[in-house]
């Protein structure tokens, strides 16, 4: 079998942030009610993380669980291991009501990266990114399309749905031209 | 003449000298320059020409409200048409030209129309060309046409880039005057999160031309103390060339940022329109000067008195050696002392009162300038430039008294405050009698969503005229938008009143003579004459006399005219002004650049383009595409040399013959799960769903709560909790939508869970008769029939890849549909086409798609359905359960319309001659309707050459149809003669369905 290839092939853009196309990730879907019993160890026993609080996204290495929806969490992993994630998974929900499907090849995801990596996204989304808390997973827009991203010391991690990498990599790259800070320093 | 004074120039730099040309010539300015300050430098005092009588125009103003001085800026990709010189700065090699004239500025053919202003009174057009009634399409409105319009529309692509950006602040300050950047310092020291925007290159407004001193410093000084304080803020962000455009419903602000106007082609956006959220809006706009309305006040020379005194003070330009200055309030006199000090002559003020004796009158008086009040202008002398004045009474009818040489003439007739963004969202106003100006009601301003002030206006924007109160009052608007107590404000040391008196005609008797020589609205040539004609004539309400004379309809949107316009109005009425009221302020204030409302949005990242894993791949092999939904999807693959027709035909008999490869990805994909997942399909489709056994597929339709029938797919149940529901392309997120909002607004208690795994797949049809051989050549699962019968699914792995495979088809050949994960989508297909290379694999593309089940009458939602059809009409009873007690649509579809026999009904139709009947084409029945058209009874709804068949095959829905086999129905062409076609079985090809099933 062939290598999983990512939407845009590891596209790159240098402006006055940097843009990377990352992935493919692991990504799962889950869905259940929050008060499904044996839900978080369910997920601790997959991924080894603890449920994130409403709109917030907890993180450890190569490893996460976002809020997406009041029923709804991102698991974030490596691509290579949703399979057996997904076992385990649906082993430790047994019968209790809810869903997981693989949804890591329906995703694109890009790295905004450098100081003034905000000011990229800040052409893009509505969101108050001076409003965005320390570990907040946020969905929002990308000018027309949905995203969904996040922030950490050294830019942001940026997802999208696949068909519309190119129109993301296309806004990002618009928006990251040099030049055109917002705030120039 | 106008000319470049020796010394002083506030905003210039004379050591850097900028060459630019207007009309081709060549003129040198100075860096800080507006474009009119440098036309003006160079005596260019004639810069356009009018809309309707084309007479020659000069600058009247210094800043936006410019409605003369319009010129075609750049050329080719960076051409820009009705750019207003007054704010357009100059920079090296700015190429300029003016506009509204033939053959050339100085000798314009359409002056004519000047001639003729006799018989093109207000309204002409709505009189003249209304009879015969066929003229006005075919003769008048094209020769209108090619006479109207100032600037050329740019032919070329833009060459400049243009982006949006949003940002959230508790308090925007729109206006960098002094009340401005007052209300923002005291917000900003409050620890808001504050924005600060101007539209000028910048800060501090008239204050320092008008000479104020705050705090006893020179309010240059002030500004600059002030800015460098705001500057240190962490909270606070100056933006300059930033125009507060439009407010909008919860402190929604667009606000144009003039990025790189000034800089072309350095690489920055040219313009970026930023979408700004304030928690509350603080508008610090200042306030526009009236023109008075005198007999020839459009001469080039004439001017508004505070634009005189900008271009004197900040540009060192001089109008002429003789200005005459005419007002009707105190403030006018800055610009005659202004004047004198850049060692100019006055010969005389003219004021309309009848007392002069505030500060600046007097001080006027002692630098030995004659005053004359109670006096008016009776006329101006002079065609393409000001050569004097004829003075009279104001009291009188225009008896000239005496005549005055001078180049230039200084206007005001007081000041409007700028409550432009104050009204657009509801803020109302007040008249304010004792300043002759409509202020804002600060009873009655826009609200939020609390029911609070939105917007607070401040200083002179809010009707603040005399100095004195100014920055009090803007102390006052920044405490209450931070929401705390105002701090003591800064005075201004020097403050004067305006003591404006309301002059709307001058002179007040004069006759219409004169008056049809007062313009109103310079640009679109409205004049008293032409007001107090509307008003003769029945235009009683401000908005139609707006529209009926076009009084501020121009590109200027009525800054300069709209306030004396209605004040002849009321007069001519006889009401009082607030009474007549004002038109509606709409945004945006100034205009916005259409490339910056579209933003990042062109070329390439015009829209969202969705591409399937293999899209790459059909671009390589050359596909011809077509739109479906956001997607794009190859309609063919056209060879070397061959039409798109003769593409769809090959492709279509390879599949019939070999096999054909499809790119399905964009099928919708919805996972639906949950202990109720059976039954909540139950509902949503026609057909039961419930009892479909783990591992098969049934095909279902969906109706809308009407009965209508609003998607289709296959659905097949992966195990006892979980089906995997297709729907049509465009479907997959309408459809989604649709199940979530049944379960989170209807039937919450089902536990019924839904994901859209549309994307997650590359999805690969493998259609015809060696679609199996293909496979099997791939191999690593069992696809025969035994294994794998019609209709139903495995998983396992071809070729190595893992997959899905379903044996369903939408061709009546033997299909598969593979579903392999998106990741590995395209080297899947690349596997099939190196498998298929010898048994004659071919892809095909959308067209092939719709023939190839054309011919087996599979209907197509969007073909078939148009949201009308039920399935019913369709023939497609079968996939309607009888037994379920509902679903969607079932009770809508009992209503007696849709019960009606009489309703046109799916058939195919195959032409007596083995033509193609035209798309669309309707069939028609014997009779006319009341409209005189052919009565019809019925209609194509997919048409196409079979190649399968060697002839036209259509299927059309046709009054009680099915129950009319082998009659024959017409359908008329477009541009004459008919298709004759007989009913008959919308299955054309394999009615027994042997091929898919082997």
């Amino acid at each position: 079998m062939s290598e999983p290839a990512s939407a845009l092939g590891h596209a790159t853009f240098d402006g006055f942030a940097s843009i990377r196309e990352i992935g493919p990730l692991g990504m799962i879907t889950l869905r259940a009610r929050p008060d499904t019993p044996g839900l978080a160890q369910a997920v601790h026993r997959a991924l080894g993380l603890e449920m994130p609080a409403v709109r917030r996204i907890v993180r450890q290495g190569d490893r996460a669980v976002g809020w997406m929806a009041p029923d709804e969490w991102l698991l974030i992993l490596p691509y290579a291991q949703v399979g057996d994630t997904l076992d385990r998974l649906r082993e430790a929900l047994g019968a209790a009501h809810h869903l997981a499907v693989d949804v890591s090849d329906a995703r694109a995801v890009f790295r905004i990266e450098g100081p003034k990596a905000a000011e990229v996204l800040m052409k893009l989304t509505p969101a108050d990114l001076s409003a965005l808390a320390p570990g907040e997973l946020r969905r929002s827009r990308a000018a027309q399309v949905a995203c969904a991203f996040w922030a950490d010391e050294a830019g942001f991690t940026l997802v999208s749905f696949r068909s519309v990498a190119g129109y993301v990599m296309g806004l990002l790259g618009h928006s990251a031209q040099a030049g055109s800070a917002l705030f120039p320093s | 003449m106008s000319t470049r004074l020796a010394k002083g120039g506030r905003l210039i730099d004379r050591s850097t000298a900028q060459g630019f040309t207007f009309n081709g010539r060549h003129m040198k300015g100075f860096a800080g320059d507006t474009l009119a300050a440098a036309l003006l430098a160079n005596d260019q005092m004639l810069v356009g020409r009018s809309f309707k009588y084309h007479r020659p125009r000069g600058v009247v103003a210094s800043g936006p409200e410019e409605p003369n001085a319009l010129v075609n800026l750049g050329t080719a990709a960076r051409l820009e048409p009705n750019q207003r010189a007054t704010v357009t700065e100059l920079f090296d090699g700015l190429e300029a030209a003016s506009q509204n004239h033939w053959p050339s500025l100085d000798f314009d053919v359409g002056v004519l129309n000047n001639y003729a202003a006799r018989m093109l009174p207000a309204g002409f057009y709505y009189k003249t060309f209304i009879h015969p009634r066929p003229f006005w399409k075919h003769m008048f409105e094209p020769v209108i046409r090619q006479s109207a319009g100032l600037g050329r529309a740019p032919k070329d692509r833009d060459a400049d880039r243009y982006e949006q950006a949003y940002a959230h602040c508790d308090v925007l300050v729109i206006g960098g005057g002094i009340a401005g950047l007052q209300a923002a310092l005291v917000a900003g020291r409050a620890g808001r999160r504050l924005w600060l925007i101007e539209q000028a290159s910048h800060w501090g407004g008239r204050a320092p031309v008008d000479g104020l001193s705050i705090n006893g410093q020179p309010a240059d000084a002030w500004v600059a103390a002030t800015v460098a304080e705001l500057s240190s803020l962490p909270n606070v962000t100056l933006r300059l060339r930033c125009t507060g455009a439009g407010v909008y419903d919860h402190g929604y602000v667009l606000a144009d940022e003039r990025v790189a106007d000034h800089t072309p082609g350095d690489g920055r956006p040219k313009h970026r329109l930023w979408r700004l959220r304030a928690g509350r809006i603080v508008t610090a706009t200042g306030a526009i000067e009236r023109p008075l309305s005198f007999a020839g006040n459009d001469i080039p020379g004439v001017m508004l008195a505070g634009a005189v005194r900008d271009f004197v003070v900040n540009f060192a330009v001089s109008p002429g050696d003789r200005t005459v200055v005419v007002t009707n309030n105190d403030d006018a006199y800055r610009t005659a002392i202004a004047l004198k000090q850049a060692g100019l002559d006055v010969p005389v003020i003219v004021d309309a009162r009848a007392r002069a004796d505030g500060v600046l009158p007097q001080a006027a008086r002692a630098m030995g300038i004659r005053v004359e009040t109670g006096r008016a202008i009776a006329k101006v002398k002079g065609g393409k430039r000001v050569t004097g004045v004829a003075l009279c009474l104001q009291a009188g009818e225009g008896a000239v008294q005496e005549e005055v040489a001078c180049d230039a003439v200084a206007m005001s007739g007081g000041w409007s405050p700028v409550v432009h963004l104050w009204s657009h969202c509801g803020g109302k106003l007040t008249w304010d009698d004792a300043q002759v100006c409509f202020r804002p009601d600060p009873a009655q301003p826009p609200i939020t969503h609390d029911g609070s002030a939105m917007v607070i206006a401040a200083g002179a924007a809010n009707g603040v005229l005399d100095e004195a109160g100014l920055l009090a009052d803007a102390t006052a608007a920044g405490a209450a938008a931070a929401g705390i107590a105002a701090p003591e404000a800064p005075g201004v040391d020097n403050p004067t009143a305006p003591a404006t008196e309301p002059v709307w005609i001058m002179p007040q008797g004069a006759p219409v003579a004169l008056r049809s020589k007062m313009w109103l609205d310079y640009q679109n040539d409205v004049k008293v004459s032409d007001v107090q004609l509307a008003a003769r004539e029945g235009y009683e309400s401000v908005e139609h006399t707006k529209r009926y004379t076009t009084l501020g309809m121009a590109t200027d949107q009525g800054k300069l005219s709209n306030i004396n316009g209605l004040a002849v109005l009321s007069q001519a009425l006889n009401e009082a002004i607030p009474q007549v009221g004002t038109t509606t302020f709409r945004p945006p204030y100034t205009p916005v650049t259409l490339g910056a409302l579209a933003g990042e949005a062109r070329g390439e990242i015009f829209q969202p383009l969705r591409r399937t894993p293999i899209h790459g791949w059909h671009e390589d092999q050359g596909a011809y595409f077509e739109p479906v939904g956001l997607w794009r999807r190859p309609y063919c693959f056209p060879r070397a040399g061959e039409s798109h027709e003769k593409a769809v035909h090959r492709e279509i008999l390879n599949v019939r013959q070999n096999v054909g490869l499809l790119d399905a990805s964009t099928l919708g994909k919805i996972i639906v799960r949950g202990p109720d997942a059976g039954r909540f399909l139950d509902m949503l489709y026609t057909g039961v769903m419930s009892s479909l056994p783990v591992g098969k597929c049934r095909y279902g339709l969906m109706c809308n709560e009407n009965g209508f029938l609003i998607d289709d797919g296959v659905v097949a149940r992966i195990d006892d909790q979980t089906f995997l529901c297709h729907t049509t392309t465009g479907g997959a997120d309408r459809i989604h939508a649709h199940m979530e909002d049944w379960l989170q607004c209807e039937w919450w208690d089902w536990q019924v869970f839904t994901a859209n795994v549309t994307e997650q797949y590359a999805q690969v049809a493998v259609v015809g008769p060696k679609a199996r051989a293909l496979l099997e050549k791939l191999g690593g699962m069992d696809v025969s029939k035994e294994a794998l019968p019609f209709m139903t699914f495995a998983d396992g792995t071809l070729g190595g890849f893992p997959v899905r495979a379903y044996r369903i088809s939408f061709s009546g050949e033997l299909s598969y549909e593979i579903a392999v994960p998106a990741s590995h989508g395209l080297a899947f297909w690349q596997a099939c086409l190196a498998a298929g290379a010898d048994l004659g694999l071919m892809p095909y593309g959308t067209e092939a798609l719709h023939v190839l089940r054309a011919e087996k009458g599979f209907i197509m939602i969007g073909d078939e359905t148009d949201g009308t059809v039920i399935p019913q009409d369709l023939g497609l009873g079968w996939a309607i359960s009888k037994k379920k007690a509902d679903y969607l649509g079932k009770r809508g579809q009992e209503r007696s319309f849709l019960t009606d026999p009489d309703r046109w009904r799916l058939v195919g139709l195959e032409t007596l001659d083995g033509s193609v009947i035209p798309d669309g084409a309707y069939a028609v029945d014997a009779g006319v309707n009341p409209n005189g058209q052919r009565n019809v009874q019925g209609r194509v709804t997919s048409t196409y050459f079979s190649p399968t068949l060697g002839r036209g095959i259509a299927m059309g829905l046709i009054r009680r149809g099915p129950e009319r086999m082998g009659e024959t129905v017409e359908f008329p062409k477009v541009g004459g003669g008919s298709v004759m076609a007989r009913i008959v079985d919308p299955v054309f090809h394999d009615k027994d369905g042997e091929k898919q099933n082997v």
